[in-house]
C-alpha cells in the first residue's frame, strides 16, 4: 500500500528487497531535488542574490529539520557529510586519533567502523578492542564493561543496527555504561533512522552518524550529530571554501560549527532531498512504520523458516529490517544470482562485514532487507522464486 | 578453417541456443558443473586459486604429452558450471593453440548476459590464467 509513493514501482515489477543497501526514493524527494536544480540552483552561504538566498535558507532549514527529527538541542550540533562512512572517518581522524588509547567496537560492525581504526594503526589488542557476541549475535555487556575497566582512556564506536544481520544493539544501555567510565560513544545509525525513531538527547549519545540514502533520501549525503560539549574538541576534517571567517597569507581563522566542518560546496540538492525524506517519514509516522514492517518481517521469518535446510541467523524479536540466511547445499551467491534472474533483488555475500562472517565460519549469507514499500506479495514472490532457485541448485 | 577451440565454442553456443528461458541456461550450467570431477581437498591450494573471483575457483594445469589438461573446481555451483565450460573449451590442446586464440571470441557465448559483473571479472581472470599457463608451456 506504500508503493504508490515511489515512482520506482510504477511499471516496474522488480521485487526490491535490498533496502539495507539503499532505499528507493519517494516522489516527494525526487521533486524536492528537481525543484532545487530547476527553480533555484545556486550556491549556498556565498552569493546574496534571490535564488542564492533561497538555496541557503532551504539548506539551513534542512539542518533544522534534521535537528528536530533526532531531537538535537542545537543547529550547530548537525553537520552534513557524504554519509555514515565519512562521518565515522571524520570522527576517527578529527577527534579520536591523538586523544584516545583504545577504541572499543562491537562484533557486528561493518567495514566502515573497522577500516578507519586500522588506518590509524590500531589492530586487535593494539588500540582496538572488540566486544564479544554469542551465537545469537547478542552484545556481551559484561565483556564490554570489562573492556571499559581495562581501558580507561577509551572511545566507543558501535553500530545501532547490524547491516549484515539486522540485529539491534542495546545502545542506550551501552552509552549509559560507557559514560559511567567517562568514555564517549559514537553510534553508527546507518540502519536505524529508516525503521525507528532516534532521539539523541534521550540516548545521551556523543556522536551519531546518519545516512540519507538508507532513509529514503538521495545518495551521497548524510549527517552527523556532535553533542555541543564536544564541538570545541573536534578538529576540522577538511578545510577550504566556506569554512573560514578570515584568511591572509599568514593564517586562516575558521568559523564555528557547523560551517568549519562543511568545507567546499555541499551536496545541496542531496541535503534538501534528505530533509524531504525525513518529512516523508514524519508523514508516515514511526508507530505505523514499525507496526507495518514488523508484520512483513514476521511473515517473512515464518515463511523462510518453513523451507527445508534453511538456517536463519537472526530472530524476529531482536532484529529489524534485515534478515540473513543460508540454505544447506546452496551458496548464498548462487541463490542471489538466480533470484536476480527471477526479478527479485536481494544482497548476497559478506555485506561488508567480513570479520563477523569469519567469526561465524561463513563465506556469506543471503540477506533480505525491507523498506516501507514492501508487502506480503513481495515475500510470497521471494519464497516462490527461492524454492525454484533451490530446485535448480540442488537438482 | 576454424580451429578446434572455435569448433568447441560453436558447440556450446548451439547447446545454449536450445534454451529460451534464461533459467534453463542456469540449469544447464549447474548440470555441466556437476559433471566436472571435483578436485580433492589437497589440491585446493592457494597457488591454484584464481584472483578476482568473488567465489573461490581453483584451476590446475597439467602438461601431458605436449597437451595442456585443465582441471578445476569452485565452491559455488553456478561458477563451477562456468569452470566446466571453460575447461571444455581449452583442455586437451597444445599450448600454441591456446596462445594463438583471441579470447575476445568467447564473447559469442553470451556469458556476460547470464553472469554478474563481479563474476565476469572472475571469468576474465580464469581465462587470463589459462593464457598464462599456455604461454609458459609454449616458451619452455
Amino acid at each position: 500500500m506504500y508503493k504508490k509513493y515511489f515512482e520506482y514501482f510504477h511499471d516496474n515489477k522488480n521485487i526490491y528487497l535490498d533496502s539495507a543497501s539503499t532505499t528507493q526514493k519517494p516522489k516527494v524527494v525526487l521533486e524536492a531535488v528537481q525543484e532545487y536544480y530547476t527553480k533555484y540552483c545556486a550556491n549556498t552561504h556565498r552569493s546574496n542574490f534571490g535564488n542564492a538566498n533561497r538555496a541557503t535558507t532551504e539548506f539551513e532549514n534542512a539542518r533544522s529539520t534534521l535537528k528536530s527529527f533526532i531531537n538535537a538541542a542545537h543547529d550547530e550540533e548537525i553537520i552534513f557529510t557524504k554519509g555514515v562512512t565519512e562521518s565515522l572517518n571524520f570522527i576517527a581522524s578529527s577527534f579520536v586519533k591523538d586523544r584516545f588509547d583504545t577504541v572499543i567496537i562491537s562484533s557486528l560492525e561493518h567495514h566502515s567502523n573497522i577500516v578507519p581504526w586500522h588506518m590509524q594503526g590500531r589492530s586487535l589488542h593494539q588500540g582496538l578492542e572488540v566486544v564479544n557476541c554469542d551465537e545469537n549475535l547478542s552484545f556481551d555487556m559484561e565483556h564490554f564493561e570489562q573492556l571499559l575497566q581495562e581501558n580507561p582512556n577509551a572511545f566507543v564506536s558501535i553500530t545501532h543496527v547490524s547491516n549484515a544481520f539486522g540485529r539491534i544493539n542495546p545502545v542506550k544501555n551501552i552509552i549509559h555504561i560507557a559514560h559511567k567510565y567517562g568514555v564517549p560513544v559514537m553510534i553508527d545509525g546507518a540502519q536505524s533512522l529508516v525503521h525507528f525513531n532516534v532521539d539523541v538527547q534521550d540516548l545521551d549519545v556523543d556522536f551519531y552518524a546518519l545516512s540519507s540514502h538508507k532513509s529514503y533520501g538521495p545518495t551521497g549525503v548524510g549527517a552527523m550529530y556532535i553533542k555541543k560539549e564536544h564541538l570545541k574538541d573536534v578538529k576540522a576534517y577538511q578545510t577550504g571554501g566556506a569554512t573560514i571567517s578570515d584568511v591572509s597569507y599568514d593564517r586562516s581563522i575558521l568559523l564555528d560549527s557547523p560551517f568549519k566542518f562543511e568545507a567546499g560546496t555541499q551536496n545541496i540538492a542531496g541535503v534538501i532531498g534528505f530533509a524531504q525524506a525525513l518529512k516523508f517519514i514524519q508523514m508516515l509516522e514511526y508507530d505505523r512504520i514499525i507496526d507495518y514492517e514488523a508484520g512483513i518481517y514476521e511473515y517473512m521469518y515464518e515463511q523462510l523458516s518453513e523451507i527445508e535446510d534453511i538456517q536463519l541467523y537472526t530472530d524476529s524479536i531482536n532484529c529489524i529490517g534485515s534478515l540473513s540466511f543460508n540454505v544447506k547445499g546452496a551458496m548464498a551467491d548462487d541463490v542471489g544470482v538466480l533470484l536476480d534472474k527471477m526479478n527479485v533483488s536481494i544482497r548476497y555475500g559478506h555485506h561488508c562485514a567480513q570479520p563477523i562472517m569469519k567469526k561465524l565460519g561463513l563465506q556469506g549469507t543471503a540477506r533480505v532487507s525491507l523498506g516501507i514499500y514492501n508487502d506480503l506479495h513481495d515475500i510470497d514472490m521471494l519464497i516462490k522464486n527461492l524454492k525454484r532457485a533451490l530446485q535448480i541448485l540442488k537438482g | 578453417m576454424s580451429s578446434e577451440i572455435e569448433t568447441r565454442i560453436e558447440e556450446i553456443v548451439e547447446e545454449l541456443s536450445f534454451f529460451d528461458d534464461e533459467l534453463e541456461k542456469y540449469e544447464y550450467l549447474v548440470d555441466t558443473g556437476k559433471a566436472l570431477s571435483p578436485l580433492s581437498e589437497d589440491e585446493k591450494q592457494e597457488q591454484y586459486l584464481i584472483q578476482g573471483c568473488t567465489s573461490q575457483v581453483w584451476l590446475i594445469c597439467e602438461n601431458t604429452d605436449g597437451k595442456l589438461i585443465f582441471r578445476g573446481d569452485s565452491n559455488t555451483v553456478i561458477v563451477k558450471g562456468l569452470v566446466a565450460l571453460i575447461i571444455k573449451i581449452f583442455s586437451d590442446l597444445t599450448p600454441k593453440e591456446i596462445v594463438d586464440f583471441d579470447t575476445d571470441r568467447l564473447g559469442v557465448l553470451g556469458l556476460s548476459e547470464i553472469i554478474t559483473p563481479n563474476r565476469q571479472n572472475g571469468l576474465k581472470s580464469m581465462i587470463e590464467r589459462i593464457k598464462t599457463y599456455a604461454q609458459e608451456a609454449y616458451h619452455d
